[in-house]
């Protein structure tokens, strides 16, 4: 039986029937075409499908489209607002956070998180805050490089 | 003349950022569950959850019920397509029937049985669980000493003593070495197995036209160009019909250097159906059935005289090989036997390799592929030698390193290590870490109670894989290069990068050679209707083999660019540099854009020259380049629970030319965490039954930011006298020198106790228990 849900993407409401058992990440990827959230475990611990939902880092495989019935969802398209790189994107591509490219949108979408939150994290504070987040290329030094130089930059 | 790389480069040996890495901080890529094709079907495959039984029924009548369900297909329904590919040859080896989907008979956990096709993933999915198999279990083995027992289950009922080859290989006279030997020391030391988990799984997409008769497979893959040729021989394509494309693919580390039966199985039924067929590998999936790394059980003894010189070096290997051979699952070991002295001078060896079947699925190429096994293997066991000599660790090895006038050095196994400087390396390791402070402060701490340990560990590898007589499938690679009429640059690159970066590095090169800007240069890979043949990108091969095909179709290009320039500058005294060909005597020049504005026009062409600006280098390699390093770990153990904390890491590596420190540097990190995670927390553990115990992240430890200590990576630069370049390959470097630098750095912490050896991945619990039974 499906339901109807209203949600909001990157500023955009869409209308759609789902059925209950649908992952939101599925819904964000396969009904709005938004395949920057990746698949990488379906279990949530890798993080490879962070999105923020009211402004929460939420892993989209751990929630179903129907609980985002009326909420707020960013995805990785919506964090580049008008086509200026966010300082967490900058970076990332500053300091080659980055390898693969496939966990990235979930770094970004959790460290987006944290400097939001803190100004000025700290190297501890930056590996405790990916604790849900896993990447097999870089071994995270350059991750861990990116979110402070994003910081940084945040605080310009 | 041999050319050589620009003398004053502007992009090479520069830190410069990705041109990969908007579309992927955008989450623009297209990775391949991205793509969408019309009319696509999904396919869910039913696999056994036996390692070992016979399959007496199924029935998928439930299944084709439901709603949107199209299909199912079992082994009883393959026709018209081969086995699953072996790509090794060794004399006497067995190669089991592999067939895409189990033909009666289920020989490791997670086999596919059975396939469903449907409209919607849910939908097969839910439609696989309706299919209903009978099975009658049968022995299983997992243990690969236990399957060479006598009496084991077989795991092909045709080879009851479970041997899937004997590789001997020995140089010298070892008895004679162990005979004059002042000291022997033996050791028997497991390397288990370990899962790639590249982020994303694997995942195919097959995509047949009828009317044309033309296949096209996308897939997760490091090797387009060998897929395309074994799936289509398998399948029955004519292979200029069969195309093969990679997008972006995230992440490999051999386990997509490989062919899989579930690529093989989407092309099958998009031929049977008439539409595409996905299918995208699920994380519990991945564990089941994708090739893993190591699997191996070595017994090393080492001969050495008092003065910590090595006489001889005694290896027997047993290699759990899994139930069948993947494409490259028993060369892996032989690799090992290559690499089996290290960057030690010792000629004289004995190596026997024992293939062993086991009901898991095959192991197979992971990062570094036989030569992280040898490493661990000799660096264990040289620490071995030195604690029973009381030697230092770092002097034994300067002992019996090769000296860096002895090279071109050929070794017992048979290579010819091109550059090398193995002291200067391990002595700016030992200067930027203050070893001999350490060890005093290692005294101190020792008094108070506190367990610190220092690990050395030096590595020598097989890189740039390699001259074709060597390699199973040719070792050249393949680039094209094309000046497009505005001036602009195209490369095509027969390797496939997935997160190496190419695409800049490539980029890099060729802005130098051609004085361009890198804007201006786009590195295209991945697609064989695109790309012409190449072998893939495996084996630390990427910039040395597939970077110098294109340095030498730029040479070629240099050519007619310069005879252009001349008939454009009236004068036969020219030269190009930085993007100009310049008239020697009048100071007049002609921009690159000129040129190749002027080649396409062709109004008129210099004399027996055809117009465009084109050239491609199959570019094959006279020799593997030898990348070598130091690593040097210092842990501190907790008496109390076993945890083993990583409290500096010092990385000082020699990967020839570097041609963006960045990205190098990148290598090292992500190289040095698999290693520290095969050291310390991953296994991939298999009951007794051939149940697997560690099937999801919930239970298979992969290393997480917090684990990870601060890599301290510095370089020394030893051109590779075998390309242009001077580049030897980096990409396995740090899963290379990790697991032995760590595992010798904690069994250092634990020496006072008496414990000698424990094998990986040295887990809290592990590591308690051993102190616990010292103490007791």
């Amino acid at each position: 039986m499906k339901r109807t849900i209203s949600v909001t993407v990157n500023g955009k409401k869409h209308t759609s029937e789902v059925e209950p058992r649908h992952l939101l990440l599925h819904f964000l990827r396969d009904t709005l075409y938004l395949t920057g959230a990746h698949c990488g475990c379906e279990t949530s611990l890798c993080g490879a499908c962070t999105v923020a939902v009211d402004g929460l880092a939420v892993k989209s495989c751990a929630m179903f489209a129907v609980q985002g019935d009326g909420r707020d969802i960013v995805t990785i398209e919506g964090v580049t607002e008008n086509g200026k790189l966010h300082a967490i994107q900058q970076g990332f591509w500053e300091e080659h956070g980055l390898q693969c490219g496939f966990c990235t949108p979930g770094m970004i979408m959790a460290s987006r998180q944290l400097i939001e939150r803190n100004s000025s994290p700290t190297d501890d504070e930056i590996r405790h805050s990916l604790e849900g987040n896993l990447c097999r290329c870089t071994g995270y030094q350059h991750i861990v490089n990116a979110v402070r130089t994003a910081a940084a930059i945040g605080r310009e | 003349m041999t050319p050589v790389i620009t003398e004053t480069p502007t992009h090479v040996g520069k830190r410069i950022k990705r041109k990969e890495d908007p579309r992927m901080i955008t989450g623009t890529a297209t990775y391949l569950d991205d793509i969408k094709l019309p009319n696509m079907h999904f396919a869910a495959i039913v696999r056994s959850p036996y390692a070992a039984a016979r399959i007496d029924r199924i029935d998928f009548a439930a299944a084709l019920q439901l709603p949107g369900v199209v299909a199912v297909f079992t082994g009883a329904d393959l026709d018209g397509v081969g086995n699953v590919p072996c790509g090794v040859s060794l004399p006497g080896l067995r190669i089991p029937d592999h067939s895409i989907l189990a033909k009666g008979r289920v020989y490791f956990s997670g086999h596919p049985v059975a396939v469903v096709v449907a409209t919607d993933p849910y939908l097969a999915r839910d439609a696989a669980e309706r299919v209903e198999v009978d099975y009658t279990p049968l022995p299983a083995v997992a243990d690969p000493e236990k399957a060479l027992e006598p009496g084991a289950p077989a795991v092909h009922p045709e080879w009851p003593d479970n041997v899937a080859f004997v590789h001997k290989q020995e140089n010298g006279d070892i008895d004679q070495a162990f005979a004059e030997a002042d000291v022997i020391v033996k050791q028997r030391m497991l390397q288990p197995r370990v899962v790639a988990s590249p982020m994303e799984p694997r995942g195919a997409i097959g995509d047949y036209k009828s009317a044309e008769g033309a296949l096209t497979l996308y897939s997760s893959t490091q090797i387009p160009h060998l897929l395309r040729s074994i799936a289509a021989a398998v399948l029955g394509v004519a292979e200029h019909k069969m195309r093969v494309v990679a997008p972006e693919v995230g992440g490999g580390f051999g386990c997509k250097a490989d062919v899989y039966a579930e690529e093989l199985l989407v092309c099958f039924l998009s031929r049977k159906l008439g539409f595409p067929i996905k299918w995208v590998e699920s994380r519990r999936e991945h564990f089941q059935a994708c090739s893993q790394g190591r699997g191996h059980v070595d017994f090393y003894e080492i001969a050495a005289r008092k003065d910590g010189t090595i006489l001889g070096i005694r290896l027997k290997l047993i290699q759990d090989i899994g139930c069948h051979q993947q494409l490259l699952t028993s060369l892996i070991p032989t690799l090992s036997v290559l690499m089996l002295p290290g960057l030690y001078r010792c000629k004289t060896f004995r190596a026997e390799v024992v293939g062993a079947f086991t009901n898991c699925f095959p192991t197979d190429a992971y990062r570094g592929a036989g030569r992280p096994e040898a490493t661990y293997g000799i660096e264990r066991i040289v620490d071995i030698l030195a604690s029973e000599l009381k030697m230092d660790a770092a002097a034994i090895r300067l002992k019996n390193f090769i000296e860096p006038q002895e090279f071109p050095f050929a070794t017992g196994t048979g290579l010819i290590y091109d550059s090398g400087n193995y002291a200067g390396t391990l002595n700016n390791a030992l200067d930027t870490i203050d070893y001999a402070a350490l060890r005093e402060e290692q005294l101190q701490l020792r008094a108070k109670g506190r367990l610190m340990g220092i690990g050395i560990a030096t590595y020598g590898e097989i890189c740039a894989f390699g001259p074709s007589p060597y390699t199973p499938a040719g070792g050249w690679e393949s680039a094209t290069v094309r000046i497009e009429p505005s001036g602009t640059v195209t490369v095509h690159t027969g390797i496939s990068p997935h997160g190496q970066g190419e695409e800049t590095t490539f980029a890099q090169i060729a802005a130098d050679e051609l004085g361009v800007s890198m804007d201006d240069v786009a590195i295209v890979h991945g697609d064989t209707a695109v790309v012409q043949y190449g072998i893939g990108t495996f084996g630390s091969r990427g910039t040395a083999v597939g970077g110098t095909s294109m340095f030498f179709a730029i040479e070629e290009l240099k050519k007619k660019i310069v005879k252009f320039g001349a008939m454009l500058l009236d004068s036969d005294e020219v030269q190009f540099t930085a993007g100009r060909v310049v008239c020697g005597k009048t100071g007049n020049s002609v921009a690159l854009a000129q040129i190749a504005a002027a080649s396409y026009r062709a109004l008129k062409l210099p004399p027996g020259t055809e117009p465009g600006l084109v050239a491609t280098s199959f570019w094959e390699p006279t020799n593997f380049t030898f990348p070598f390093g130091a690593h040097i770990v210092v842990t501190e153990v907790d008496a109390d629970t076993g945890e083993v904390k990583i409290i500096r890491y010092v990385a000082v590596d020699d990967c020839g030319k570097l041609i963006n420190p960045l990205i190098v540097a990148g290598q090292i990190h992500g190289g040095v965490a698999q290693g520290i995670g095969q050291a310390l927390y991953e296994q991939m553990v298999y009951d007794e039954n051939g149940q697997i115990l560690t099937g999801e992240y919930t239970d298979y430890a992969l290393p997480k930011a917090r684990n990870m200590p601060w890599i301290e990576s510095s370089h020394t630069e030893t051109p590779s006298p075998v390309n242009p370049l001077g580049v030897k390959g980096v990409g396995e470097a740090g899963a290379i020198g990790a697991p032995p630098a760590v595992v010798n750095s904690v069994m250092d912490a634990l020496s006072h106790f008496g414990i000698r050896h424990l094998d990986m991945p040295l887990t809290p619990e592990k590591v308690w228990s051993a102190i616990q039974g010292a103490r007791s």
